[in-house]
């Protein structure tokens, strides 16, 4: 028995011993009908291989392991952006429990947001008293300033209309007349996550700018000097956005963040739960109409937000997730333009510590392939830090990536040497990535958690950047943004590959010999 | 001090707490939720609450769809199946490797748990159906998981809103490549909780693997002591810290349901001589219909606490003859050195914590048992998607004076632990961070919090290590400023 009251052992060491070993191959031979080791080993393989590669490849229907979620999930994302908004869904309550799972895993901290728990009577009768009733409830118990309705695909499908059902619940008292209720319908078979977010960046301006549903009458935009800007849908969105408040306050810029998470998903444990902590105010969403202009930090997660601001006549600028010395340079000095403040020599000189720790480490980077996968804008961003590092971007993958996408990461590889002989897959998943780095292997591979299922299969070390990032903790705190957060990302890639080189030269009396203490 | 000491002031506080979190609710639905909402009364011996009930829209129910008690709990663990979750990308991917079922096997080769195939439903599917996509999935896991025993497909809610026939394309599948295809209507929006899905699970189990066995000879020749092990999910390696207990008293396991599972173990099941069922919620029906069409009778058992696995070991037994039964006994005489130890060190260091729980399944009774085995107090107790059987076993673990609440809502459950103080919650990751935040220790009740085992006797050694790591953390001193 290996189970020992004074140094006990769970599930990583405890069936190792021989009893469970034993009960285990035993349980497999006899019961389990195992396919024969010979033909489990020649199919295991051959799915490394390039016949198999062609066969993954030619898939049109199956899709396996996608770096990608839906567009409610965003759609939750952008609403608890908002001062004392309580996100509430339109549909299944299955979902909500998954989304709000889904960022607790990743952010280690409470995701409140409520469900109209629709069920099989309202897939026949719609979903009209699921929406009053529950307004009625959500209001009651949690007093929101702001009510963000966005919808499953059970709502989507039998055509719910959000805009009567709203009205309807305000009609029958379940809310005051005057609360706002923005809506934006986001059916999870179309786009994804980004476009949740997205739809419901736009639904919530849209309401504040134009009448608030015919309510009231539409905002005049008076110019004033402020920038506004969107971050989009971030798993570093806690660290992301203190650190563009920082630059921003450095710099004496006039701003609004519109969708702000950085305090939602960050509250104090000192004996105090939090539901609602910070966020954009209604008032600052309201007043973002006057604004000279509209910076967003992620293209594909705003498309149709920036669409709405331009017809307001701002001025929109849209980043691709910007990472590094360039991406920075150039998100800096479109904020000195638009807002006619310079750049304190206080942030040059962090963009010259950035560019000081590069110089002392990319010899590290230089030279080595990686693999990277995820959302459209962050891949861009992290291709370009790539390419600036000296590194050489090989597979570049996005699930939910596009024709416009893959134009704009071939334009950045073309403009580089080291952008040479990549290729880049729109729409695929990560089970294309495997036969991928099988058959034309790279030193490093970057991803979210679910990376470590191929770095396990190929042996690809993986660096964690993206979302969700559920088996390490507290990375959303630090910012990737920034020079700050250029020093960090470039921390996690050597620190990747320094761990790499140690563990790869440790073999006793056969490679130890590059077990150096200096690097 | 104890909570029970004085019974009838913990009477009247529960009730004060129950009417101040009622009056938040407008009237209509303060009068539902109070249905669910009560105090177990030792001398009626029942927890006198309504349960199985549609959640009330708008509040933070704690539960989950059907789909997830399909694909989720019942069918996602079958290790050498592939489950498709049919429909739009998100369920697969939030539900995605999440529940720690724990398998042996090659990923990707010939085993499946943790890879998510979606059929990724665009807007087209939607609008002309999904069938033709899905009978194309089928043909490419055929080409690339070739060594797949078997595919499931579990219905996502679009699937039941625009009329596929899912039964018709794995009947045409199954017949084109002579295997094992079983069609799920587990849509996320049917029935009120995970618990119809469990229920449709174990059906087309029934209906799709038993029903169709024809005279498919068997793997292995019987003995008198197979048993199957029903409803055990591996979560941390459960089922094998409980396996090991019963083939040590001589028995033989023939199949796990369904964690660590295979389809050859489902189909062998009909060959046991008894059925003992752990998570009864979500595999009764099951379990009944076995009894029913194969007169295999089942068990209910408890392995968590050393106090209720000796119990369970010997209502086992009483099902075998006398070899079985000293077996028992050696297996409960050899645990003992390490139980003792177990206890010795840390019943000190918890003796008279006191515990709210809010779990799914059968862990808001079974769990009871272990806590008091170290000297702790389950002061309050509820179900995500308990049925009125369940309440009714609860009545044999609780004490007079429990708080009991059923479907709680993320408001209730907050007013009821600022109220009472317990010093643990075991809830789900949803809740975790609220009460850490409030400052009350925490363990998640369903991943173990990424730790376990915590079935059979090496189990409990580990549940004791994480309580006490759990109420014991230095942090807790540290949620106050000290100015």
């Amino acid at each position: 028995m290996g189970q020992n009251a004074e140094n006990i052992i769970d599930h990583f060491e405890l069936f190792r011993g021989p009893e469970y070993g034993e009960m285990l191959a035993n349980k497999k031979c006899m019961f389990e009908d195992p396919v024969p080791a010979e033909e489990l080993e020649r199919v295991k393989e051959w799915t490394k291989g390039t016949e198999y590669r062609e066969k993954n490849f030619a898939r049109e229907s199956l899709t396996i392991n996608p770096a990608k979620a839906c567009q409610p999930l965003g759609a939750v994302f952008a609403a608890l952006g908002f001062e004392g908004t309580l996100p509430f869904v339109h549909g299944s309550q299955g979902c909500v429990a998954y989304y709000r799972s889904h960022f607790s895993r990743h952010f280690k901290e409470p995701t409140s947001a409520v469900s109209s728990s629709m069920t099989e009577d309202a897939a026949v009768f719609g979903g009209l008293s699921n929406m009053i009733d529950g307004m009625a409830n959500a209001f009651s118990l949690y007093k929101p300033k702001m009510i963000s309705v966005s919808t499953t695909c059970m709502a989507e499908v039998i055509g719910d209309d959000l805009n009567a059902f709203i009205k309807n619940a305000k009609e029958k008292g379940s809310v005051p007349l005057d609360l706002d209720i923005p809506f934006a319908h986001t059916p999870a078979f179309v786009g994804s996550h980004v476009t949740g977010y997205d739809n419901v960046m736009k639904g919530i301006l849209d309401h504040f700018w134009n009448g608030k549903a015919g309510t009231a009458p539409k905002l005049e935009r008076q110019p004033n000097g402020k920038l506004n800007f969107i971050g989009g849908f971030d798993g570093y969105t806690v660290g992301n956005m203190r650190e563009i408040k920082r630059l921003f306050d450095l710099m004496g810029v006039e701003y609004t963040l519109l969708g702000d998470n950085s305090d939602v998903w960050d509250t104090p444990g000192d004996g105090e739960f939090r539901m609602y902590d910070g966020g954009t105010t209604l008032i600052d969403a309201a007043n973002a109409i006057h604004a000279k202009a509209t910076i967003s930090m992620q293209e594909f997660c705003s498309d149709k937000t920036l669409d709405l601001i331009e017809a307001t006549g701002q001025e929109v600028i849209a980043f691709n997730h910007p990472i590094g010395v360039e991406g920075t340079d150039r998100f800096l000095m479109e904020v000195s333009r638009l807002s006619g403040k310079t750049i304190p020599a206080s942030i040059a000189k962090e963009r010259g510590r950035l560019v000081d720790a590069i110089a002392d480490s990319n010899a590290h980077i230089h030279g080595k392939k990686f693999a990277l996968y995820g959302d459209p804008d962050l891949t861009l961003g992290l291709t370009a830090f790539l390419l600036e590092l000296g590194a050489e971007p090989t597979h570049i993958l996005s699930t939910n990536g596009g024709k416009d996408w893959t134009q704009k990461v071939e334009a950045l590889l073309a403009n580089s040497p080291f952008g040479k002989g990549c290729h880049v897959y729109a729409g695929k998943d990560l089970w294309h990535m495997r036969s991928l780095l099988f058959t034309e292997p790279v030193d490093f591979l970057i991803g979210n958690t679910y990376g470590k299922f191929l770095e396990r299969d190929t042996k690809t070390p993986l660096i964690r950047i993206g979302f969700p990032i559920f088996d390490r903790h507290h990375h959303h705190r630090y910012p990737v943004w920034g020079y700050q957060g250029g020093l960090n990302v470039l921390v996690k890639i050597l620190d990747r590959i320094f761990e790499h080189m140690d563990a790869t030269t440790n073999d006793i009396s056969k490679n130890d010999y590059s077990f150096d203490i200096i690097r | 001090m104890s909570e029970f000491v004085d019974v009838e002031a913990v009477k009247a506080r529960n009730k004060q707490m129950i009417g101040e979190v009622l009056e938040a609710y407008p009237e209509k639905f303060a009068k539902r939720r109070a249905k669910h909402l009560a105090t177990y009364e030792a001398d009626k011996g029942e927890c006198g609450v309504k349960s199985n009930i549609k959640s009330i829209p708008g509040v933070m129910t704690i539960r989950g769809c059907a789909y997830a008690g399909s694909k989720g709990v019942v069918w996602g663990p079958i290790k050498d199946m592939v489950h498709i979750s049919h429909g739009p990308v998100g369920c697969g991917q939030y539900s995605w490797a999440a529940r720690r079922n724990y398998f042996v096997g090659t990923t990707g080769v010939d085993s499946f748990v943790t890879l998510q195939f979606t059929s990724d439903f665009q807007e087209k599917d939607i609008v002309f159906g999904g069938d033709k996509k899905l009978a194309k999935i089928i043909d490419e896991i055929e080409v690339l998981f070739p060594l797949n025993k078997g595919i499931s497909i579990q219905s996502e809610c679009p699937v039941g809103l625009i009329g596929d026939d899912i039964e018709g394309v794995a009947k045409a599948k199954s017949k084109e490549y002579n295997k094992t295809i079983v069609p799920v209507r587990c849509e996320g929006f049917r029935g009120v909780s995970q618990s119809l899905g469990h229920h449709i699970a174990n059906d087309t189990i029934r209906d799709w693997v038993f029903n169709k066995l024809g005279d498919k000879p068997a793997r292995f020749e019987s003995t008198p002591y197979d048993v199957a092990i029903i409803g055990d999910y591996n979560i941390g390696g459960d089922a094998w810290s409980s396996r090991i207990l019963l083939e040590e008293m001589g028995l033989r396991v023939i199949a796990q349901w369904s964690g660590d599972g295979t389809l050859a173990e489902l189909e062998s099941t009909p060959r046991a001589k008894l059925n003992i069922l752990h998570c009864y919620r979500s595999m009764n029906y099951i379990s009944r219909y076995m009894e029913e069409k194969y007169g295999t009778p089942w068990v209910e058992y408890n392995f968590f606490g050393p106090s209720k696995i000796a119990a369970s070991l010997r209502e086992i037994a009483t099902h075998f003859d006398e070899t079985i039964k000293e077996g028992a006994e050696r297996v409960i005489a050899k645990y003992q050195a390490l139980t003792d130890a177990t206890i010795a060190k840390y019943r000190p260091r918890l003796a008279g914590k006191r515990v709210m729980l809010f779990i799914g399944g059968l862990r808001p009774r079974h769990v009871i048992g272990a806590y008091e085995d170290l000297g702790m107090e389950v002061i309050g107790t509820g179900y995500e998607f308990g049925h009125n059987d369940d309440y009714q076993r609860t009545a044999h673990y609780v004490k007079d004076g429990t708080l009991i609440y059923d479907d709680l809502t993320g408001y209730e459950f907050e007013k009821f632990v600022e109220k009472v103080q317990p010093d643990l919650v075991g809830s789900g990751v949803k809740e975790k961070y609220i009460f850490q935040k409030m400052g009350v220790p925490f363990r998640q009740m369903h991943s173990w919090d990424y730790s376990g085992p915590y079935h059979g006797y090496d189990g409990f050694a580990v549940f004791a290590r994480d309580m006490d790591m759990a109420v014991n953390a230095p942090v807790w001193r540290m949620t106050k400023t000290p100015w």
